[in-house]
């Protein structure tokens, strides 16, 4: 199907993945848990890093398991482009806002290179953590991240509320792309007028009203197969040798970055 | 640009952030049954959906937070199906990071509570009427208050993270007051509609699963 004109083209691409290549073997195989205790044991190691050569470092670790998780640069980069928003604001402000030893001046405004450094720490630590996520958490299937938070103590019924809304999300953006293109059939063109964010608001609407139908089919089924008022999570995690080996290989990378970090 | 990205904010926020989102997702999990946890899903995928379409204002474009209308329409509900948006964006998409979830939790969540609490009552009075003009005005004004108090809440958590970033908190309150008008005209609109085709989304006797979320 043809992807429309507005509204998230790569949402089906980012949650139910098919293109590019395959994660690597030794990747693919760890255990769902461990890859997320990984990416959160790697975004705090690289929060309390304080000098550019072992964040950049870090950073550079990141962009070898995107690698190995088969992120394609392009996919990658388009992701962290939604990060850069956000980033340009900070970047323009904090050289002048941070005082230090003057770098440029700008009429009455300086640049100070503490403010540099510390634009551009943060920018390589951002963008750092949101390649490991991706590259660690983000390539795992939506059902098996779901359940390895699950595993690793996120409360049941939240982790179940994320699988419904993971499998709704997929159903309802078809029904968006049906109404959209309906729409642009009709001749509707987004313009910034009153009438434009009327059909929008009508549009956000249906969208609603058709979840709410969903849900009660979705209740009507569940009654039916005997539903009792509560969920099961049926998946059997296994942790095998080459996943301690990872634990350790991780531990080991921590440890000597933020030794080098204090030392040097 | 409601995600504030990771290396930002001190850790002092950052540890504030985490502990309230937990402590009110903790509260708000133990509000919510089995029973309603579809409708809840399907609707807060209806507001995932929905944030990703990119409504022209002037010049530019920007995504709607949704997040008023979500507490209008969810109540304490909002804050769990807002925690899952935010780390399904995190981890899938590249918005925000991990250890800001909280604090970017809590910035959409407290203003979605506020909405749910100042104006659910009202709602619930006022949609039994015929007249249209009440309720989209308690849309609007979730809508316009949801994406304003988010402003304040980001800017105040870059605030706290140190003086060197009050400007910038500054420049993004600015860029958020186009996303406020618009975001106020689309949720009365929605809320408009809801009335007439389907009000049992709306607060009120009547409606069955979604007023059972409390």
């Amino acid at each position: 199907m043809a992807e429309p004109a507005n509204g998230g083209p790569n949402l089906t691409a980012a949650l139910f993945p098919t293109d590019g290549a395959a994660a690597a073997d030794w990747l693919a195989a760890r255990d769902a848990r461990l890859r997320l205790l990984a990416a959160g044991l790697f975004a705090l190691m690289t929060l309390s890093l304080t000098q550019i050569w072992t964040t950049l470092t870090a950073g550079l670790i990141a962009l070898a398991l995107a690698a190995a998780a088969g992120l394609s640069p392009r996919m990658l980069g388009g992701r962290l482009l939604a990060l850069e928003g956000f980033m340009l604001i900070l970047l323009l402000t904090l050289p002048f806002t941070v005082p230090g030893e003057p770098l440029l001046s700008l009429g009455p405004l300086t640049a100070s290179r503490d403010g540099a450094a510390q634009a551009l720490l943060i920018l390589l630590k951002a963008n750092g953590i949101v390649i490991t996520l991706l590259a660690l958490a983000g390539s795992l299937e939506p059902v098996v991240f779901g359940h390895a938070l699950a595993r690793l103590g996120l409360p049941e019924k939240l982790v179940h509320l994320l699988l419904f809304t993971v499998r709704q999300i997929h159903l309802l953006h078809q029904e968006y792309q049906r109404m959209d293109q309906a729409m642009r059939v009709r001749a509707f063109r987004p313009r910034s007028d009153r009438h434009t964010w009327n059909s929008y608001g009508w549009l956000i609407g249906m969208l609603l009203v058709r979840s709410l139908a969903r849900a009660r089919r979705i209740m009507g089924a569940m009654r039916c197969r005997g539903f009792h008022g509560r969920l099961y999570l049926l998946d059997r995690p296994t942790w095998n040798r080459g996943d301690t080996w990872s634990a350790a290989a991780l531990g080991v990378m921590v440890t000597a970055l933020t030794t080098a970090d204090r030392l040097c | 640009m409601a995600h504030i990205p990771d290396g930002v904010l001190s850790a002092p926020v950052l540890i504030t952030g985490a502990i309230a989102s937990a402590g009110l997702l903790t509260l708000a999990l133990r509000r919510l049954d089995y029973d309603h946890l579809p409708a809840a899903a399907a609707l807060s995928a209806a507001f995932f959906v929905s944030s990703l379409i990119s409504v022209p204002v002037g010049p530019s474009s920007v995504h709607l937070l949704l997040n008023g209308l979500m507490g209008l329409l969810l109540g304490w509900t909002a804050l769990p199906a807002l925690f899952v948006a935010l780390v399904l964006q995190a981890v899938f998409f590249g918005y925000g990071g991990f250890a800001v979830l909280g604090v970017n939790t809590l910035n959409m969540a407290l203003p979605a509570l506020l909405c749910a609490l100042a104006l659910r009552p009202l709602l619930r009075r006022e949609r039994q009427r015929p007249e249209a003009r009440p309720v989209f005005r308690i849309g609007a004004a979730a809508g316009a208050a949801g994406v304003l108090l988010t402003a304040l809440m980001l800017a105040l958590s870059l605030g706290l993270s140190g003086q060197a970033f009050i400007p910038a908190a500054q420049v993004l309150v600015i860029t958020y007051v186009p996303l406020a008008l618009v975001e106020a005209l689309i949720t009365g609109t929605v809320l408009r509609f809801l009335q007439r085709v389907e009000p049992d989304l709306l607060p009120g006797p009547r409606a069955l699963e979604v007023e059972a979320l409390p």
